[in-house]
């Protein structure tokens, strides 16, 4: 078998991942495909994108012993990346930076994108800003409603927000209509998509432009630890925070990975998003992967406490390093996460956002496991503020 | 020779262009879809074509979208859609293709899926979001269950791709009129005739070809059949006189035998 971090190999990782889509988008794949792989061996777009990304985003981010907390747990050393702290409160930037400047190289000044919780839209909002592109978000009515707050950060960073009333007006949803505009409007419109899913090339696309959470944060290790951790811990959805964390260790195997997906109300509830821990494989987004679905096909609805953990679908790669049992996939509880939120918050004076929590929660119980001398580095994918509203309401305050 | 065949055989012999006619399979309720279908049969639909609805149909417009979620929430199952074909297929005498997402077809097997499909007499299956790129296990699958795989074919589609996707279609080559999803649309692009022409020589011979989406209306169906076309597929102008009249199934069937009349004198070359 060849090295893992060299797939996919023909837009499939494994049998995982292909291009499942419309035959008009056959030839916007294909595009994307010719004029991506043009740019990463393009010095200019490199230099560009590395500029944006430590002059305007903030990298490197730092990479933070979690000292206080690792006091309370009396088990390994926990380390933080602190994705949240980069422009825009989470690592979304780094993708939407890198596909801006792709569609501005293709020439293509209308931006579309989905977004779930809004982060994705507003990091979709801020790359277009800085670049001078037009951008069109498209989100469900029923995450409109949830979190508002960042429907007014899109529309004061000049994005245009469509409402969509379809299924269940979730982040699926939204890809589907931002699926349906691109088949409409393909020769005019990139289609920025928000994590390592959806036909080929995203996944990949994605995954290099998040990679630079784990480049980075190897660096940092080795010149703090003189050695690589024992573990890296982020949460899945779509997967790109944990992808773009792991991709760079995917051929050091003593470094363990471990993906935490949402188990709502608790996986025998049904009421959760984990679709590599609960679902099958299916055909979902133009990609073959984990889907939670019923026994006829049909996609099923998720719930999460987080917005952007909220999804029937995962990243293919994910799917390929689960079956290679390269990475484990776990599960947190709404319970669970909402409890390591304010526990960090306590400890350390970070809040970080849920679906980090989600990771945070998982890596404490793996923390006292481990030996004093063994690392656990946790990829702090956002901040909390957007979910202070959530969690009030989840443990019954009113502010 | 198959029944998709025959048909378009014997309606070129006499000038005229096939109209295929859709409906969503359980939409509004399973029990409509028989009459539906036989009314589409009665007002001159050569061939049949029944959806099996999807939770998130992302080449579709608004109204199979809305088709879909009536279909879904009265029960309908992708087996029960293969059966309903069947009784079709006994029923009104007409060749029946199955249109379905791919992702209940994986669900269920390939191998089950086309044994099943077979063994309801279903001639062909056309999917959506099944470049053929991907769809090597899928033509085994049917060809060994004498099931014709439809392909589609769109404005964006290099002539290379073309080729190749001729190659693996039987039955008919369905061609996407426009870039956009599925819906009655009030005229027909000028670029769709050029379209067409642009498609002919690469079919010629080798499959008939059928225009799809969009296509509502007598004036288009003309213009489609005018330019070469052997058939026209018409799909949401159906659906949504089933949504209007969901509560009165004698006047839903009486204007959808009426529209699928008007339909079909247009499609006659020499008519």
């Amino acid at each position: 078998m060849k090295a893992l971090s060299s797939y996919p190999i023909d837009g499939k990782f494994g049998k995982y991942g292909g291009r499942f889509v419309p035959e008009v988008l056959m030839a916007g794949v294909k595009e994307l495909d010719d004029a991506y792989g043009q740019a990463k061996q393009d010095p200019t777009f490199c230099k560009e994108l590395a500029y944006y990304l430590s002059e305007y985003a903030g990298r490197p981010t730092p990479l933070f012993y979690a000292e206080n907390l690792t006091r309370k747990l009396d088990g390994a050393k926990i380390y933080l990346k602190r994705e949240d702290l980069a422009h825009g409160g989470a690592h979304k930037i780094n993708n939407t930076l890198g596909q801006a400047l792709l569609a501005k190289r293709m020439g293509k000044k209308r931006v579309i994108a989905e977004t779930g919780a809004g982060q994705h839209g507003v990091a979709t909002a801020i790359a277009c800003a800085a670049l001078g592109l037009n951008a069109e978000v498209y989100m469900g009515t029923e995450d409109m409603k949830r979190q508002r707050l960042n429907v007014f950060r899109m529309k004061l960073l000049g994005a245009e927000v469509h409402p969509v009333e379809s299924g269940s007006k979730t982040l699926k949803d939204s890809i589907n209509e931002a699926l349906r505009d691109w088949v409409t409007n393909l020769q005019t419109t990139y289609y920025l998509i928000g994590s390592v899913v959806g036909p080929h090339p995203y996944p990949t696309i994605v995954r290099d432009f998040q990679s630079v959470i784990g480049r980075e944060l190897k660096e940092q290790i080795i010149q703090k630890e003189k050695r690589l951790p024992d573990a890296l811990v982020a949460c899945v959805g779509g997967g790109s925070n944990a992808i773009g964390t792991f991709y760079p260790f995917e051929d050091c195997p003593e470094v363990k990975f471990f993906g935490v997906e949402a188990a709502g109300e608790g996986i025998e509830s049904n009421k959760h998003a984990a679709s590599l821990g609960a679902g099958a494989e299916g055909v979902f987004h133009g990609m073959l992967t984990y889907v939670l679905q019923d026994n006829e096909g049909q996609i099923q609805n998720t719930h999460s406490i987080s917005a952007g953990l909220d999804y029937p679908g995962v990243g293919p790669e994910h799917s390929f390093l689960k079956t290679l049992q390269r990475a484990v996939y776990v599960t947190a509880t709404d319970e669970e996460a909402a409890n390591a939120f304010q526990i960090l918050s306590k400890e350390e004076g970070i809040i970080p956002a849920l679906e980090p929590s989600h990771a945070l929660a998982f890596a404490m119980k793996l923390a006292r496991k481990m030996k004093r001398q063994e690392i656990i580095v946790v990829t702090l994918s956002g901040r909390g503020d957007k979910d202070v509203e959530v969690v009030a309401d989840f443990l019954g305050v009113k502010i | 020779m198959s029944d998709i065949e025959k048909v378009f055989q014997k309606l070129k012999a006499q000038g005229d262009g096939a109209l295929i006619g859709y409906v969503t399979g359980g939409d509004p309720e399973p029990r409509f879809t028989p009459v539906i279908a036989e009314a589409l049969v009665k007002g001159g639909v050569d061939i049949l074509e029944v959806g099996i609805p999807f939770s998130d149909p992302i080449a579709d417009g608004p109204t199979i979208q809305a088709a879909s979620v009536r279909a879904l929430e009265a029960g309908t199952v992708p087996k029960m859609v293969l059966g309903m074909a069947g009784e079709i297929k006994r029923e009104c005498g007409v060749p029946v293709v199955i249109l379905t997402y791919f992702n209940p077809v994986f669900r269920m097997g390939l191998e089950n899926f086309f044994r099943l499909a077979s063994n309801c007499g279903v001639d062909g299956v056309v999917v959506p979001d099944l470049p053929v790129e991907e769809a090597d296990d899928y033509c085994k699958a049917a060809g060994a269950c004498g099931v014709y795989t439809i392909f589609l074919a769109a404005p964006s589609t290099s002539m290379e791709r073309l080729r190749k996707i001729v190659g693996c279609t039987s039955g008919f080559l369905y061609l996407v009129s426009h870039f956009g999803v599925t819906g009655a649309r009030e005229s027909l692009e000028d670029s769709t005739v050029q379209l067409i022409k642009r498609v002919l020589p690469y079919t010629a011979g080798q499959v008939p070809l059928a225009v799809g989406f969009g296509v509502s209306k007598p004036e288009h169906v003309k213009c489609i059949i005018q330019s070469g076309a052997d058939g026209v597929i018409v799909g949401s102008a159906f659906v949504k006189i089933v949504n209007r009249h969901q509560e009165n199934a004698s006047r839903m069937l009486e204007e959808i035998e009426k529209a699928a009349c008007e339909l079909k004198e247009a499609s006659k070359r020499l008519g």
